[in-house]
Protein backbone atom coordinates (compact mmCIF):
# COMPACT_ATOMS: atom_id res chain seq x y z
CA UNK A 1 0.00 0.00 0.00
CA UNK A 2 2.48 2.33 1.07
CA UNK A 3 4.81 1.29 -1.82
CA UNK A 4 2.33 1.93 -4.46
CA UNK A 5 1.85 5.22 -2.44
CA UNK A 6 5.28 5.74 -2.49
CA UNK A 7 5.70 5.24 -5.77
CA UNK A 8 3.01 7.24 -7.38
CA UNK A 9 4.48 10.54 -5.21
CA UNK A 10 7.43 9.42 -7.37
CA UNK A 11 5.77 9.70 -11.29
CA UNK A 12 3.89 12.64 -10.00
CA UNK A 13 7.51 14.05 -9.02
CA UNK A 14 9.10 13.10 -12.48
CA UNK A 15 6.61 14.33 -14.28
CA UNK A 16 6.84 17.75 -12.67
CA UNK A 17 10.74 17.57 -13.14
CA UNK A 18 9.53 17.05 -16.92
CA UNK A 19 6.96 19.67 -17.06
CA UNK A 20 9.22 22.35 -16.31
CA UNK A 21 11.97 22.27 -19.12
CA UNK A 22 8.65 21.69 -21.97
CA UNK A 23 7.06 24.88 -20.51
CA UNK A 24 9.97 27.09 -20.93
CA UNK A 25 10.55 26.04 -24.26
CA UNK A 26 12.72 28.60 -26.89
CA UNK A 27 13.39 28.45 -30.13
CA UNK A 28 16.98 30.42 -30.60
CA UNK A 29 19.91 29.49 -28.96
CA UNK A 30 21.20 31.37 -26.11
CA UNK A 31 23.01 35.23 -26.91
CA UNK A 32 26.48 34.37 -27.67
CA UNK A 33 27.72 35.69 -24.27
CA UNK A 34 25.07 34.62 -22.32
CA UNK A 35 27.03 31.35 -21.12
CA UNK A 36 30.45 32.26 -22.18
CA UNK A 37 32.98 34.24 -20.45
CA UNK A 38 35.17 37.75 -21.99
CA UNK A 39 38.41 36.56 -22.86
CA UNK A 40 40.54 39.18 -21.16
CA UNK A 41 39.65 38.05 -16.93
CA UNK A 42 40.05 41.65 -15.35
CA UNK A 43 37.25 42.33 -17.75
CA UNK A 44 34.72 39.13 -17.10
CA UNK A 45 35.52 39.56 -13.20
CA UNK A 46 34.56 43.36 -13.42
CA UNK A 47 31.11 41.94 -15.81
CA UNK A 48 30.60 39.16 -13.18
CA UNK A 49 30.87 41.94 -9.99
CA UNK A 50 28.14 43.78 -12.59
CA UNK A 51 26.01 40.67 -13.26
CA UNK A 52 25.33 39.82 -9.69
CA UNK A 53 24.01 42.86 -8.46
CA UNK A 54 21.70 43.24 -11.57
CA UNK A 55 17.81 41.67 -10.97
CA UNK A 56 16.47 39.13 -13.09
CA UNK A 57 13.18 41.42 -14.20
CA UNK A 58 11.64 37.81 -15.56
CA UNK A 59 12.74 35.85 -11.79
CA UNK A 60 12.81 38.69 -9.83
CA UNK A 61 14.42 37.05 -6.86
CA UNK A 62 17.56 36.41 -8.97
CA UNK A 63 20.31 38.24 -10.15
CA UNK A 64 21.06 38.10 -14.10
CA UNK A 65 24.07 36.00 -12.57
CA UNK A 66 22.16 33.13 -11.26
CA UNK A 67 19.20 32.75 -13.21
CA UNK A 68 19.10 30.61 -16.51
CA UNK A 69 15.79 32.66 -17.63
CA UNK A 70 16.32 33.49 -21.49
CA UNK A 71 15.99 36.96 -20.34
CA UNK A 72 18.98 36.75 -17.81
CA UNK A 73 20.78 35.70 -20.73
CA UNK A 74 20.25 38.45 -22.84
CA UNK A 75 21.33 41.03 -20.33
CA UNK A 76 24.69 38.97 -19.70
CA UNK A 77 25.76 38.87 -22.96
CA UNK A 78 24.33 43.00 -23.18
CA UNK A 79 26.46 43.41 -20.10
CA UNK A 80 29.54 41.56 -21.32
CA UNK A 81 30.00 43.17 -24.76
CA UNK A 82 29.69 46.50 -23.39
CA UNK A 83 32.45 45.95 -20.92
CA UNK A 84 34.45 44.40 -23.74
CA UNK A 85 33.85 47.45 -25.83
CA UNK A 86 34.94 49.39 -22.85
CA UNK A 87 32.54 51.49 -21.06
CA UNK A 88 32.09 51.63 -17.11
CA UNK A 89 30.56 49.20 -14.86
CA UNK A 90 28.42 52.12 -13.16
CA UNK A 91 27.27 53.28 -16.70
CA UNK A 92 25.59 50.40 -17.77
CA UNK A 93 23.98 50.34 -14.38
CA UNK A 94 22.64 54.01 -14.99
CA UNK A 95 21.46 52.78 -18.31
CA UNK A 96 19.23 50.15 -16.87
CA UNK A 97 18.09 52.00 -13.97
CA UNK A 98 16.91 54.80 -16.81
CA UNK A 99 14.98 52.09 -18.08
CA UNK A 100 13.59 49.98 -15.67
CA UNK A 101 13.86 51.97 -11.98
CA UNK A 102 16.04 51.55 -8.96
CA UNK A 103 14.27 47.82 -8.48
CA UNK A 104 16.73 46.61 -11.27
CA UNK A 105 19.70 46.55 -9.26
CA UNK A 106 20.60 45.32 -5.75
CA UNK A 107 23.53 47.66 -4.60
CA UNK A 108 21.93 49.56 -2.17
CA UNK A 109 21.44 53.59 -3.01
CA UNK A 110 20.80 56.71 -0.27
CA UNK A 111 17.93 58.32 -1.78
CA UNK A 112 15.18 60.51 -1.01
CA UNK A 113 12.91 57.39 0.71
CA UNK A 114 15.74 55.36 1.44
CA UNK A 115 17.85 57.13 3.80
CA UNK A 116 15.66 56.65 6.74
CA UNK A 117 17.34 52.85 6.42
CA UNK A 118 20.35 54.40 6.89
CA UNK A 119 19.94 56.79 9.23
CA UNK A 120 18.21 54.45 12.03
CA UNK A 121 20.63 52.53 12.85
CA UNK A 122 22.74 55.29 13.95
CA UNK A 123 20.02 56.90 15.72
CA UNK A 124 19.47 53.75 17.65
CA UNK A 125 23.37 53.31 18.33
CA UNK A 126 23.42 56.91 19.67
CA UNK A 127 20.65 56.31 21.57
CA UNK A 128 21.62 53.22 23.38
CA UNK A 129 25.20 54.64 23.53
CA UNK A 130 23.52 57.75 25.85
CA UNK A 131 21.84 55.50 27.87
CA UNK A 132 24.37 53.56 28.59
CA UNK A 133 26.81 56.25 29.13
CA UNK A 134 23.93 57.62 31.52
CA UNK A 135 24.18 54.32 33.44
CA UNK A 136 27.76 53.75 33.91
CA UNK A 137 28.02 57.13 35.43
CA UNK A 138 25.03 56.92 38.15
CA UNK A 139 26.76 53.35 38.98
CA UNK A 140 30.04 54.76 39.62
CA UNK B 1 6.30 49.66 35.71
CA UNK B 2 6.92 53.06 33.68
CA UNK B 3 5.07 53.12 30.55
CA UNK B 4 7.97 53.57 27.84
CA UNK B 5 8.95 50.22 29.06
CA UNK B 6 6.09 48.85 27.09
CA UNK B 7 7.86 51.16 23.88
CA UNK B 8 9.94 48.14 22.30
CA UNK B 9 6.89 45.80 22.64
CA UNK B 10 5.28 48.16 20.82
CA UNK B 11 7.21 48.62 17.99
CA UNK B 12 7.50 44.86 17.46
CA UNK B 13 4.23 44.83 17.68
CA UNK B 14 4.13 47.06 15.14
CA UNK B 15 6.17 45.13 12.28
CA UNK B 16 4.32 41.66 12.85
CA UNK B 17 1.39 43.79 12.05
CA UNK B 18 2.90 45.55 8.79
CA UNK B 19 4.73 42.20 7.75
CA UNK B 20 1.20 39.94 8.49
CA UNK B 21 -0.79 42.87 6.02
CA UNK B 22 2.12 42.48 3.65
CA UNK B 23 1.60 38.76 3.70
CA UNK B 24 -2.01 38.89 2.64
CA UNK B 25 -1.77 41.04 -0.65
CA UNK B 26 -0.99 39.74 -3.76
CA UNK B 27 2.77 40.18 -4.93
CA UNK B 28 2.76 43.25 -7.75
CA UNK B 29 4.98 41.24 -10.49
CA UNK B 30 5.33 44.19 -12.82
CA UNK B 31 8.47 46.24 -13.71
CA UNK B 32 6.89 48.99 -15.09
CA UNK B 33 9.27 51.14 -17.78
CA UNK B 34 11.01 54.10 -17.13
CA UNK B 35 10.96 55.36 -20.31
CA UNK B 36 6.95 56.07 -20.67
CA UNK B 37 7.04 59.93 -21.21
CA UNK B 38 10.66 59.36 -23.40
CA UNK B 39 11.26 59.23 -27.09
CA UNK B 40 12.24 55.88 -28.24
CA UNK B 41 15.74 54.80 -28.15
CA UNK B 42 17.27 54.50 -31.62
CA UNK B 43 16.96 51.28 -33.57
CA UNK B 44 16.95 49.13 -36.57
CA UNK B 45 15.73 46.02 -36.81
CA UNK B 46 15.53 43.15 -39.96
CA UNK B 47 12.24 41.94 -40.71
CA UNK B 48 11.23 39.19 -38.92
CA UNK B 49 10.29 36.87 -41.46
CA UNK B 50 10.49 37.22 -45.79
CA UNK B 51 7.94 39.74 -47.16
CA UNK B 52 7.49 42.03 -44.24
CA UNK B 53 9.76 45.15 -43.64
CA UNK B 54 11.71 45.49 -40.33
CA UNK B 55 11.34 48.41 -37.99
CA UNK B 56 13.13 51.56 -37.21
CA UNK B 57 13.03 54.26 -34.94
CA UNK B 58 12.38 56.83 -37.99
CA UNK B 59 9.15 54.93 -38.83
CA UNK B 60 7.33 56.16 -35.87
CA UNK B 61 7.93 59.42 -36.90
CA UNK B 62 5.59 60.29 -39.42
CA UNK B 63 2.91 61.89 -36.78
CA UNK B 64 0.44 58.84 -36.33
CA UNK B 65 0.18 57.17 -33.25
CA UNK B 66 0.87 53.49 -33.35
CA UNK B 67 0.97 50.53 -31.26
CA UNK B 68 4.15 48.61 -30.25
CA UNK B 69 3.50 45.32 -29.26
CA UNK B 70 6.36 42.95 -27.91
CA UNK B 71 5.47 39.58 -28.41
CA UNK B 72 7.12 36.41 -29.72
CA UNK B 73 5.50 32.65 -31.49
CA UNK B 74 7.00 30.85 -27.97
CA UNK B 75 4.87 33.03 -25.96
CA UNK B 76 1.52 31.14 -24.60
CA UNK B 77 -0.31 34.78 -23.55
CA UNK B 78 0.59 36.21 -27.16
CA UNK B 79 -1.97 33.37 -28.75
CA UNK B 80 -4.57 34.75 -25.69
CA UNK B 81 -4.23 38.30 -26.82
CA UNK B 82 -4.31 37.86 -30.91
CA UNK B 83 -8.10 38.40 -31.22
CA UNK B 84 -8.05 41.85 -29.34
CA UNK B 85 -4.87 42.73 -31.50
CA UNK B 86 -7.08 42.27 -34.58
CA UNK B 87 -10.15 43.89 -32.82
CA UNK B 88 -7.53 47.02 -32.82
CA UNK B 89 -6.44 46.23 -36.47
CA UNK B 90 -10.04 45.89 -37.48
CA UNK B 91 -10.78 49.70 -35.44
CA UNK B 92 -7.68 50.83 -37.79
CA UNK B 93 -5.05 51.19 -35.69
CA UNK B 94 -1.54 50.25 -36.72
CA UNK B 95 0.28 47.94 -34.70
CA UNK B 96 4.04 47.29 -35.31
CA UNK B 97 5.39 43.70 -33.99
CA UNK B 98 8.26 43.03 -32.51
CA UNK B 99 9.42 39.28 -32.36
CA UNK B 100 11.74 38.76 -29.15
CA UNK B 101 14.12 35.44 -29.88
CA UNK B 102 12.38 33.83 -32.72
CA UNK B 103 12.75 31.96 -36.13
CA UNK B 104 11.58 33.15 -39.07
CA UNK B 105 9.86 30.10 -39.59
CA UNK B 106 7.70 29.80 -35.90
CA UNK B 107 6.70 33.49 -36.58
CA UNK B 108 5.03 32.56 -40.45
CA UNK B 109 3.23 29.45 -38.62
CA UNK B 110 2.35 31.52 -35.76
CA UNK B 111 1.10 34.33 -37.78
CA UNK B 112 -0.91 31.51 -40.18
CA UNK B 113 -2.31 30.01 -37.20
CA UNK B 114 -3.43 33.25 -35.25
CA UNK B 115 -3.60 36.13 -37.91
CA UNK B 116 -1.23 38.92 -38.96
CA UNK B 117 -2.27 42.42 -37.48
CA UNK B 118 0.98 43.83 -37.80
CA UNK B 119 2.02 46.26 -40.09
CA UNK B 120 5.94 45.66 -39.80
CA UNK B 121 7.54 42.81 -37.64
CA UNK B 122 11.01 43.46 -36.32
CA UNK B 123 13.31 40.73 -35.23
CA UNK B 124 14.94 40.91 -31.87
CA UNK B 125 17.19 37.70 -31.14
CA UNK B 126 19.04 39.69 -28.14
CA UNK B 127 16.27 41.39 -26.80
CA UNK B 128 18.27 44.57 -27.49
CA UNK B 129 15.77 47.04 -28.11
CA UNK B 130 13.12 45.47 -25.54
CA UNK B 131 15.94 46.13 -22.79
CA UNK B 132 16.63 50.20 -24.84
CA UNK B 133 12.81 50.71 -23.99
CA UNK B 134 12.69 48.97 -20.78
CA UNK B 135 9.94 46.31 -21.07
CA UNK B 136 10.50 42.76 -18.71
CA UNK B 137 8.30 40.56 -20.65
CA UNK B 138 6.48 39.43 -23.65
CA UNK B 139 3.78 40.58 -24.16
CA UNK B 140 4.19 43.99 -23.50
CA UNK B 141 2.09 46.85 -25.83
CA UNK B 142 3.41 50.63 -25.83
CA UNK B 143 0.94 53.40 -26.95
CA UNK B 144 4.06 55.58 -29.56
CA UNK B 145 2.57 58.96 -30.16
CA UNK B 146 3.65 60.64 -34.11
CA UNK B 147 6.48 62.07 -32.45
CA UNK B 148 8.04 58.82 -31.76
CA UNK B 149 7.20 58.97 -28.03
CA UNK B 150 6.37 56.30 -25.66
CA UNK B 151 3.17 57.61 -24.30
CA UNK B 152 1.72 54.26 -22.91
CA UNK B 153 2.22 50.46 -21.57
CA UNK B 154 0.37 47.59 -21.30
CA UNK B 155 2.05 44.86 -19.21
CA UNK B 156 1.11 41.40 -20.12
CA UNK B 157 -1.65 40.00 -22.59
CA UNK B 158 -4.41 42.45 -23.76
CA UNK B 159 -8.13 41.19 -22.95
CA UNK B 160 -11.26 42.69 -23.88
CA UNK B 161 -11.26 44.96 -21.42
CA UNK B 162 -8.18 46.36 -22.14
CA UNK B 163 -9.29 47.23 -25.90
CA UNK B 164 -10.81 50.83 -24.92
CA UNK B 165 -8.14 51.66 -23.02
CA UNK B 166 -6.01 51.20 -25.48
CA UNK B 167 -8.27 52.59 -27.82
CA UNK B 168 -8.29 56.10 -25.44
CA UNK B 169 -4.68 56.42 -24.99
CA UNK B 170 -4.10 56.11 -28.71
CA UNK B 171 -6.47 59.01 -29.16
CA UNK B 172 -4.87 61.28 -26.07
CA UNK B 173 -1.55 60.43 -28.22
CA UNK B 174 -3.07 61.87 -31.53
CA UNK B 175 -4.08 65.03 -29.71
Amino acid sequence: MSLTLFSRGMALFLACLLAVPLAAQQSLPPAPYAYRQLEDPAKEAAAQALMETLRCLTCQSQSIADSDAAMAGDMRHQVRTRIAAGEEPEAIRAWLVERYGDYVSYAPVVSETTWPLFALPLLLLAGAGAILWRRLRRAR
Amino acid sequence: MRWWWWIPLMLFAGFVGVAAYQLTQPKDDFVPSAMVGKPLPAFELPAAIEGMSGVSTADFQDGKPRLLNIWASWCLPCIAEAPQLDQLKQEGVEIVGIAIRDRPEDVAAFLARHGNPYTWIGADDLSQVQLAIGSSGVPETFVIDGKGVIRYQHIGDIRAEHVPILLEKLREAGE
